[in-house]
């Protein structure tokens, strides 16, 4: 089938096979190997991309459904040579280690500072609660990073959401 | 100086195994034994040879060309008989990932199946003796009498502990990319841990000269040993490559890891120790069970930190294995040291509380002098440094020793201690050192799976040089550089790093160029107990309703030599301990009786921990000047982090609770029946 | 994964005239492209409807009225639900990750399948997956599995958190199908196993859910409590949605008990609810109520520990909703 998608700002229109994923269609046909994969089911987010401006899991989502979607990987958060203010602030606290959980954790912090609203750990469902490192804790829960890096991680986003 | 390759990592241009963009890669897909223990009768590939893209199917019914003495999990397809579960007995090669993957589905495997074992036991008949433990410790060991000892303790613990089967699951699965060229070269892109080991393997597998293969690995996705030795996935994609004549892919699923991989033996182990009125150790015995697969023998070295850690006039080690129905165990994160760690440590925690001793003073009471087991002398030893350090920042002092009397809220509070210890390993290693274009060029075939190997080599090559860092560039990740060790063993830095310190040197001296190899300076190395040393505190609070169980702080002070970069050792001191906390509370690979294997395979099943478990970790450490270790003065640091931690976690859960969980993992079933 | 073809559905009508034999309907794809991967579902035929119009959330008359595509974090991030059903805007937070939250819809987390891991794994027996085949997990690794309502044909749960605090809201699901529209009352929707294991749920080939109904939500305290293996981004151990009204007398005037986890469907806990209407809101209690609903517990040897977990959440979740 052939789709139109916008991946990190153009536009790639691509015949796929129904049965690829998001995710295999970056990293195997349109050479974009930033986004991970570290299970293909959702449970470690590596994968995560911004489909229209929200995170979401590219290993779970199939390729065909996302015809008309806006699509931003690590390779798109950039601005130019600019870095995100979170790629910075990854780098300077050393919020890493082998990297194969980085961009998902980039992309997922990114889509995450959008977000807003209450967290499974808010105490109040109905306030707006600030963005405390156990707030940040609990919102990047869906990716994994088995170095262990979550400390720097928690760190370099809450500089970046302050 | 933030990581080297920082940038690349955060823009997503590091490249990993599957990611070299290869024109005309095809994609090879396994099929796994469907029974434990048995034979194939048959293989029919005709369904999957007819389906879309489907290019090729390897298997035993034409068993692919391999050295006679290739290791057994290794040679692929050449015997009928099939040793566990998810044992690799076909590949199917296609154009695609999703041909070769649907293509693997129709290939048709009959069995004769037999009955299986797959489940160890304390008393299984089938213990024995291993000659060895990894990787060259004797298995038993004998020193006093270990009767007059306990006979003459004033209090004594009798206990067994035991671990599960864990596995390593770095983020990153297996991958293995092999493009054979025309004239019988091969490359392999491959994760792992060790080019040049991982060359002199794939080479010895095939019967062919190393000097035909390269192994290239720029970036590894973690490996915590579990990319130290070749697994199954790289010989799929080597010899499903020279079937079809093109570039192949073999990308191993996270299920897949759970079967082809390795994974930490689960153990049995029993510590039975004796004190005097004082606290003085009297006697120690450790005794471990494990397994290992019917086609390879890997005994881990559980029970050798007994011989390590205190002064006792009685000491008892023993390893016993059985051969089932398993795949083969492997190396994890401190094999060895970590579980066994966690049964001396708990067991010793069991002890403080029988003498009444506070569990600090019970561990400096019985710091030794020199290695208990072998009498050699330390190059440096601050167990006792790191406990007092750690007991002051912690705030240890005045704690009641009381199980089950804090409580906030809904929860129980309580604390716990235990000690760390990794040994610290050099191997041979050889480094070149070359001015290129106004500055240095290093080149070593060390691997960077995330400790930092770039950022430190350029660190000890400049201080070698005396230039800034900035005019040190490092090549490594790659089987044609000067051959080097693996990243393991907690021995990278410190290997790779003497020949780079004396390659640097030479260039110096030279002016040009330098060129070391550290084999005979390792060989003349003085005989002496060289090992890390830590401590580690933990603050837990337990819902006794839910049995839920946090980990409100961890904190870990450690003793490694010289610490070449801080930033790098508190990521791997806090990444370590960030393990332990999984190993404690919620790492358990199931063992499957009647099927075999493992029967939670992904993580939504295992379950690591993420971002909401880690509250606060705080790693720190005791500068060492320790001269007799190599140039940087440097012990390993990747290991050490994950030693001691369970220990830690589940002493301070009894404090909290008063319930002693002797089973790991410590999960709200098993407080709550 | 088979090969299939895959449309996008214009609006239910359509979704529902395209659908045939070997056709699924696709929502965020977070389970069924999860079990497609694993060769569990192998649907000829995708239907997208996670585009179609029903991606509302409006009110209708005292209650609710959430479109089957609303996805997860939406319903759990909307004022309306905040406010007014915060113990449904924490079970929803409760599941899975912000990403999967993302994606999943309403409809989709509804139909979501078990987690069993012989139910996951094609390469083992499983009456759900392969009628007749067996249920390995009654004698092998059921420790997450049911100890209420299972069968000797299987012992499964279902997994879904959103579904346990509908369920004690009494909500209702809309579907629309080749037979016409119905209206399915929570806990209604999804079914013991009994010796048709294979069948999750009452709905029909082709039925499409189109909406969740909230009725008004319950009067008093509510809370929804999750159990789980670490601290986030897990399936429950045992998760409870409990509502509880209290009379200026001190007695039970109403009260909602829910449970996840512990059945094949979300069990919501009659026995303990008539016990507690009219008795005095304290422990005792909540004690004799708990003890009542787990009269008809079976657990299983490994998943023991599931009836003390469950008698502790409902008398502490009850006690925090006590005035
Ligand atoms: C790693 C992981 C962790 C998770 N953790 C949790 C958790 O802790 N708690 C929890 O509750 N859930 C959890 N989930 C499950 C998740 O909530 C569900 O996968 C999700 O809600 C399904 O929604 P979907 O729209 O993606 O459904 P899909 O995957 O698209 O569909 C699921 C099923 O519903 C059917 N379907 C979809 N829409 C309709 C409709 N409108 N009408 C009729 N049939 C329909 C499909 O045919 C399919 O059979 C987890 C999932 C993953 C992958
Ligand atoms: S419990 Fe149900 S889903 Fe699990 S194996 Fe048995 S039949 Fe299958
Ligand atoms: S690869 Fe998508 S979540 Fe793991
Ligand atoms: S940096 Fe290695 S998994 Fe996160």
């Amino acid at each position: 089938m052939e789709i139109t998608l916008r991946v990190n700002g153009s536009r790639r229109t691509v015949e796929v096979d129904p049965r690829v994923s998001l995710l295999d269609l970056l990293r195997e046909r349109l050479g974009l190997t930033g986004s991970k994969k570290g299970c293909d089911h959702g449970q470690c987010g590596a994968c995560t991309v911004l489909i229209d401006g929200r995170r979401a899991n590219a290993c779970l989502a199939l390729a065909v459904a996302q015809d008309g979607s806006d699509i931003t990987t690590v390779e798109g958060l950039a601005d130019g040579d600019r870095p995100h203010p979170l790629q910075a602030a990854f780098i300077e606290h050393d919020a890493f280690q082998c990297g194969y959980c980085t961009p998902g954790q980039l992309c997922s912090a990114a889509g995450m500072l959008a977000e807003g609203g209450p967290s499974a750990v808010t105490e109040d469902m109905a306030a707006d609660p600030a963005l405390t490192a156990e707030e940040i804790r609990e919102r990047m829960s869906g990716n994994l990073c088995r170095c262990g890096a979550y400390p720097n991680i928690v760190t370099a986003i809450a500089e970046v959401a302050r | 100086m933030t990581r080297i390759e920082g940038h690349d990592k955060v823009t997503g241009r590091a490249t990993y195994s599957a990611e070299y963009p290869i024109e005309g890669v095809t994609y090879a897909y396994p099929v796994q034994a469907g029974i434990v223990r048995g034979r194939i009768t048959s293989i029919d590939a005709a369904g999957a040879l007819a389906m879309p893209g489907a290019l090729a199917v390897l298997s035993s019914e034409d068993p692919p060309e391999l050295a006679p003495d290739a290791d057994p999990e290794l040679a692929l397809f050449q015997r009928r008989e099939v040793a566990y579960r998810g044992q690799f007995v076909a590949v199917v090669v296609a154009d695609t990932y999703e041909n070769a993957r649907a293509a693997a589905r129709e290939v048709r495997v009959t069995y004769e199946e037999d009955p299986h074992d797959v489940r160890l036991r304390g008393d299984h008949p089938g213990l024995y003796r291993p000659e060895k433990v990894n990787p060259f410790y004797p298995a038993d060991t004998e020193k006093g009498d270990l009767a007059a000892g306990l006979a003459a303790a004033a209090v004594t613990v009798d206990v067994t502990y035991t671990t599960p089967a864990v596995h390593n699951n770095p983020m990153e699965p297996h991958a293995t990319l092999a493009v054979w060229s025309g004239d019988g070269d091969l490359t392999v892109y491959d994760s792992t841990q060790g080019v040049s080991a991982a060359r002199a393997m794939i080479a010895k597998t095939l019967g062919l000269p190393a000097e035909r293969v390269r192994v290239v690995c720029r970036h590894v996705g973690g490996g915590f040993g579990s990319k130290g030795t070749i697994r199954p996935g790289t010989m799929l994609a080597v010899l499903a490559a020279r079937a079809v004549g093109r570039p192949v892919k073999v990308a191993l699923t996270r299920q897949q890891l759970f079967d082809v991989t390795g994974y930490r033996t689960p153990t049995i182990q029993r510590v039975r120790l004796g004190a005097d009125a004082d606290g003085r150790l009297t006697a120690v015995e450790h005794e471990v069970a494990e397994q290992s697969s019917t086609l390879v023998e890997f005994a881990e070295q559980t029970a050798t930190p007994a011989r390590t850690m205190y002064e006792t006039p009685a000491l008892r080690t023993a390893h016993r294995l059985v051969r089932l129905d398993v795949a083969t165990p492997s190396w994890m994160r401190a094999p060895g040291e970590c579980p066994g760690m966690y049964a001396l440590e708990s067991a010793m925690d069991e002890l403080a509380i029988a003498a009444g001793l506070d569990p600090v003073e019970l561990r400096v009471l019985n710091d030794p002098e020199t290695e208990p087991e072998s009498g050699r002398p330390f190059s440096s030893r601050n167990l006792v440094a790191c406990l007092l350090e750690g007991a002051r920042r912690f705030g240890w002092e005045g704690r009641d020793p009381t199980p089950g009397v804090r409580r906030q809220g809904r929860w129980l509070i309580g604390t716990g201690v235990a000690s760390s210890t990794y040994p610290a390993y050099r191997r041979p290693s050889q480094a070149t050192a070359t001015v290129e274009n106004g500055g240095y060029v290093v080149r070593v075939a060390a691997v960077d799976l995330g400790t930092g190997a770039r950022t430190a080599l350029t660190k000890i090559a400049a201080t070698a040089l005396g230039v800034p860092p900035d005019q040190v560039r490092i090549e490594l990740g790659d089987s044609d550089l000067p051959p080097a060790p693996l990243a393991g063993g907690s021995m990278g830095t410190a290997s790779w790093g003497s020949a780079v310190v004396a390659a640097c040197e030479e260039a110096l001296r030279d002016g040009k160029h330098g060129a070391a190899d550290t084999t005979d300076a390792i060989k003349a190395q003085q005989d002496l107990a060289r090992h890390a040393f830590g401590a580690q505190f933990a603050r837990v609070r337990v819902d006794m309703d839910t049995g839920e169980i946090r980990v409100s702080h961890l904190l870990g002070i450690f003793a490694a030599g010289r610490i070449i970069d801080e930033q790098l050792a508190m990521s791997q001191f806090v990444g370590g301990m960030t393990m332990g906390v999984g190993m404690a509370l919620m790492e358990e690979s199931v063992i499957d009786d009647e099927f075999g294997g493992f029967s939670n395979h992904d993580f939504a099943q295992y379950h690591v921990p993420v971002c909401a478990d880690i509250e606060r970790i705080d790693a720190a450490w005791i500068e060492e000047d320790d001269r007799h270790l190599n140039p940087m003065g440097a012990k390993g640091i990747g290991e050490i982090g994950i030693v001691g931690t369970a220990a830690a976690i589940g002493n301070a859960v009894y404090h909290a609770t008063g319930i002693r969980v002797r089973d790991l993992p410590i999960t709200p079933a098993r407080l709550l029946t | 994964m088979r090969s299939f073809e895959y449309a996008r559905a214009g609006d239910p009508a359509d979704a529902v005239a395209r659908f045939r034999p070997g056709a699924m309907y696709l929502g965020g794809g977070t389970n069924l492209v999860d079990l497609m991967r694993l060769g569990v579902a192998e649907p000829e035929f995708l239907v997208d409807v996670s585009r179609l119009p029903l991606d509302r959330i409006e009110p209708d008359g005292d209650g609710l009225r959430v479109g089957a595509a609303v996805r997860n974090s939406d319903l759990g991030a909307h004022p309306l639900v905040r406010e007014r059903y915060p113990m449904l805007a924490r079970a929803v937070l409760a599941g899975a990750s912000g990403q999967i939250r993302n994606m999943a819809t309403v409809g989709g987390n509804l139909l979501q399948r078990t987690r069993c891991p012989y139910f996951q794994d094609v390469s083992k027996p499983c009456n759900k997956r392969q009628p007749g085949s067996g249920c390995p997990a009654i004698a092998g690794d059921h420790s997450n599995l049911a100890i209420f309502g299972h069968s000797s044909a299987c012992v499964a749960t279902h997994p879904s958190d959103m579904a346990v605090a509908l369920a004690a809201l009494d909500a209702r699901v809309h579907v629309t199908g080749p037979g016409g529209d119905r209206v399915i009352p929570m806990p209604g929707l999804h079914r013991l196993p009994g010796d048709e294991p294979e069948r999750d749920t009452v709905l029909a080939p082709g039925e499409l859910v189109t909406a969740v109904h909230l009725p008004a939500p319950p009067p008093g305290a509510s809370r929804y409590r999750k159990v789980r293996e670490r601290a986030s981004f897990a399936f429950a151990l045992v998760s409870i949605a409990a509502a509880l009204d209290v009379a200026e007398d001190g007695t039970v005037r109403d009260c909602r008990i829910a449970l996840g986890a512990v059945a094949h469907a979300p069990w919501r806990c009659e026995r303990a609810e008539r016990a507690l209407r009219g008795a005095p809101a304290g422990e005792e209690s909540f004690t004799r109520a708990a003890g009542a609903e787990l009269e008809q517990a079976r657990p299983l040897p490994r998943n023991a520990h599931k009836v003390p977990l469950v008698r502790n959440l409902i008398v502490l979740t009850l006690l925090e909703l006590a005035p």
